[in-house]
């Protein structure tokens, strides 16, 4: 732990407890790295809080930001930060001085769910599992340019990062990358021809196909001359590979990428990672810990977890819900042909086939999705109905939000569209020589929802500081197709024809 | 231990403090503060410093929720709030409300307008003794007992006596750990200040016109406020004749018919002659009206009234001339040719809410 906080072990009575609760997650089955809890009063925590759990980050003034408010929000009650865990060898989680014990235990069960869940998930496998040295490395190295650059000139660098963090691409961990073709030469492509014999050949090498594999083999070579071959959707890589970064900043930006990166699959999992501490510290609490005094203390706490609030989801709350009517489904063998092809109610509600799979089943799917294979897989008819899902609209005659929709599939059509890409708009590097002049295309692809125009202006302003050379975003505006431009002055407005 | 995030939360509040400082003058003129004044503080919203970024415009109309009701049944506004993956954000809908004490703010509005400090002139003419409850003590009655330092002592006793059990710990203090709270008297000098108001409510004061008194007054109030301990406030109105109002009447009142400024500075001069001895206090009066007196004659009263009682009296004495349409604006022409060569007297012409920003400028910045 780097000194900057005045981290306390835990006392010999909540070191007993957590070894308990530890032996109970063991049992059933959870498998952590070594977790070590520290305590921590709510000033420190909110600044851990602050730094997305992290005490060791790079000085700049978001993170202040972000302290302030949640400083605030907790001084005038609205929160309060039970617990942070962080997906790290060894893990590390913090809990709040001044809570009951019986929380503490909540917090700690909750906490190997986490821990259980960062370890075995698919999508944490590629993570840096030292990042808690990275990150002070990070700092480190970003002081070490503000003391020769001063803080302006990196402070601004980084403002500038920040602004396109979010241009990574989630995926592209997971893609092996074939080493590159060496260079292939110029000479004009020839279109291989079956064998045949001379009077056949206008046959079966007919001379339109011929043409047309030349067209094809020609398209393949310009495309290669093309720069990015592809559009590429890691625009950070893009950038920090191509655009004239002077090496301080390139490392800097390579570091707003590398924690870009690692933040990103706790955002592809929040409904199924927080539902699956939820499930296990209910599971922990209610079985085994919990002694007969605290149970009222626990029921509070564990409801305000699980609250509803009518117009938004809660993520403890669905991912809870989805994983306890997984398990029990496949204890019940309510899956496969059979059970979907069943038509009457009440068969299928007392469908059992005493099958007892559900426990492997959690523990398989925690291993291989994610919130959206998650949630395409498992929301069922009968879930969205017994939870009472439904999708809001508003309406301008009335005034107001109100319930609009009851049907399941749009129930899901609608959550899944909210999580894809995290509910940011898909953006691609297209074109690193735009016009033949050097200049950055960027392309927005277009999926009903226009962008915000004054935040692509800004966003625009800080691509050209990286690329020094005029950038462009080709989006559409309310059905029309069109190009904003800021080349280092002024912004650019026009249609794109076709 | 010193915690990064002082540091970056000190660097936060400086960016904040400079958009403040930068847009200080669309808030004073905005008036928009003052509605949300509290006790103690003011919130000011500026932008959420955001850093751009491509993201959705127009949020989708609506999202996914949970809980009964048919189709048609409304929820309630405070329930719809930006759900889960939600993609986009309702334009402006990004609001940071920066909380500033009081003093921070006097002290922008101090760097902004370069006001110079206070000189308050009774400083040392007055002494008051307070009791502060800084210290401790052996001895004290049970309701002063100081738990933390009581404990202490019991635990360094229990220490030092090896009878302290990490596992078991038990504390069980004895009379001699008690620790008290106990007071010193400490001696300062006290500097009060009187802030009378005085407005002119004859017909042709319009809503607008007092609203430019009523930002005005609360600029010079938070000033004020800031440089003395004790400040009272009080409010006199008058159109032909002058009578002394609270607070909430002084900006709300209409009356009609003339004005006679004299019967203002009458009442203003009995009210401190009576209440507030000169040497004691510091004395502030400002006076806003649309500068058309009833008579040639009566402003010579004031000017006298002004030259003779009330001006050695007062530390300043501003006169604020709201522009209207109705008013001939001749008064301050009459107190600028008149009484000339005095520094007490402040005179500034408020066209319209841009010209606070200046007029506030001329009132405070003697450093009277």
């Amino acid at each position: 732990m780097p000194t900057s906080v005045a981290s306390r072990c835990l006392s010999p009575e909540l070191a007993r407890l957590n070894a308990q609760i530890q032996q109970h997650a063991l049992e059933y089955g959870l498998d952590f790295y070594e977790t070590i809890f520290e305590v921590l009063d709510f000033e420190e925590m909110n600044m851990v809080a602050a730094y997305g759990g992290f005490p060791n980050r790079y000085p700049h003034w978001k993170f202040g930001m972000e302290y302030e408010r949640l400083n605030k929000s907790y001084a005038y009650g609205l929160h309060k930060i039970y617990e942070m865990v962080i997906n790290n060898d060894p893990c590390y989680a913090y809990l709040l001085e001044c809570n009951h014990l019986v929380d503490q235990k909540i917090v700690m069960a909750h906490v190997y769910g986490h821990c259980d869940f960062f370890k075995n998930n698919i999508w944490f496998s590629k993570t840096n599992r030292k990042m808690m040295d990275v990150m002070a490395n990070h700092a480190t190295k970003i002081r070490k340019y503000i003391d020769r650059y001063g803080l302006e000139t990196v402070e601004g660098f980084l403002d500038t990062c920040l602004s396109v963090d979010d241009l990574i691409d989630h995926h592209s961990l997971f893609i092996e990358r074939k080493p590159k073709a060496s260079n292939q030469s110029d000479d004009q492509p020839v279109v291989r021809k079956i064998n045949s014999s001379e009077y056949m050949d206008g046959f079966i090498n007919p001379p339109e196909f011929i043409e047309l594999q030349k067209q094809k083999l020609e398209d393949e070579r310009r495309k290669k001359r093309r720069f990015p071959e592809d559009p590429q959707k890691d625009v950070m890589l893009f950038l920090i590979e191509n655009a004239p970064l002077e090496s301080w900043q390139r490392d800097v930006m390579w570091m707003i990428r590398e924690e870009a990166y690692y933040f990103a699959p706790q955002g592809q999992t929040k409904i199924m990672n927080e539902g699956w501490a939820t499930y296990w510290h209910a599971k922990i609490m209610t079985e085994r810990a919990l002694n007969d005094a605290e149970l009222i203390d626990f029921a509070d706490h564990h409801s305000g977890t699980v609250a509803m609030h009518p117009g938004q989801i809660n993520p403890y709350k669905l991912g809870f819900e989805l994983w306890k009517d997984i398990e029990d489904r496949w204890n019940r063998g309510k899956f496969g042909k059979e059970y979907d092809d069943c038509d009457d109610w009440v068969t299928k509600h007392e469908w059992n086939r005493d099958l007892g799979l559900g426990r492997d089943k959690i523990f398989e799917t925690r291993r291989v999705h994610n919130d959206i294979t998650f949630i395409d897989a498992f929301f069922t008819e009968e879930f969205c109905h017994e939870h009472k899902f439904f999708i809001y609209a508003y309406n301008p005659d009335r005034g107001v939000y109100e319930i609009a929709d009851r049907n399941w599939k749009s129930v899901k059509q609608k959550l899944l569209s909210g999580l894809t890409n995290f509910g940011q708009p898909f953006i691609y590097a297209t074109d690193g020589n735009f016009e033949n002049r050097g200049e950055l295309l960027l392309e927005h692809r277009h999926e009903g929802i226009d962008l915000r125009v004054d935040y692509a202006k800004d966003t625009l302003r800080n691509l050209f500081q990286i690329w020094r050379r005029p950038v462009h975003v080709k989006t559409a505006v309310e059905g029309k197709e069109k190009l904003f431009s800021f080349d280092g002055e002024k912004h650019i407005e026009r249609k794109l024809d076709g | 231990m010193v915690l990064n995030i002082e540091q970056d939360h000190l660097r936060f509040r400086q960016i904040v403090r400079g958009k403040i400082k930068q847009d200080l003058k669309k808030y004073i003129s905005n008036g928009e503060l003052i509605g949300k004044k509290g006790r103690d503080f003011v919130s000011i919203p500026i932008p959420q410093i955001e850093l751009p970024s491509f993201k959705f415009g127009r949020r989708q109309q609506g999202g996914v929720g949970q809980g009964d009701g048919e189709p048609g049944t409304p929820l309630s506004p405070g329930d719809v709030e930006d759900g889960e993956g939600q993609a986009g954000n309702a334009p402006g809908a990004h609001i940071l409300e920066v909380d500033l004490t009081m003093e921070e703010l006097a002290q922008l509005l101090a760097e902004e307008l370069e006001l110079p400090r206070i000189q308050p002139k009774g400083s040392n003419r007055l002494k008051t003794e307070r009791d502060k409850y800084s210290q401790i003590s052996k001895v004290g009655p049970e309701s002063l007992r100081h738990f933390k330092r009581t404990y202490r002592e019991a635990l360094k006793r229990q220490i030092s006596a090896g009878s302290y059990d990490p596992v078991n710990p038990y504390i069980m203090p004895i009379h001699e750990d008690k620790r008290y709270l106990s007071w010193k008297t400490k001696q300062r000098p006290e500097s009060n200040a009187l802030i009378v108001y005085m407005m002119d409510v004859s017909g042709s004061m319009g809503d607008e016109q007092k609203e430019i008194v009523r930002i005005t007054s609360f600029w010079i109030d938070t000033w004020i406020q800031t440089n003395y301990e004790g400040v009272q406030t009080r409010y006199i109105i008058h159109d032909a004749v002058a009578q002394e109002v609270d607070k909430e009447t002084f900006f709300h009142t209409r009356e009609s018919g003339g004005t006679v400024i004299s019967s203002a500075y009458e009442l203003c001069n009995k009210i401190i002659e009576e209440e507030y001895p000169e040497d004691l206090w510091n004395v502030y009066v400002f006076h806003f009206s649309d500068g058309d007196n009833w008579s040639g004659g009566d402003t010579d009263r004031c000017i006298n009234l002004l030259k003779t009682n009330l001006l050695p009296k007062v530390n300043l004495f501003g006169y604020g001339q709201v522009e209207s349409t109705y008013g001939s604006g001749q008064f301050i022409r009459e107190l600028e040719n008149n009484v000339s060569g005095i520094d007490k007297l402040v005179t500034s012409r408020i066209e319209n809410k841009e010209d606070i920003y200046t007029s506030i400028k001329d009132f405070l910045g003697k450093g009277k």
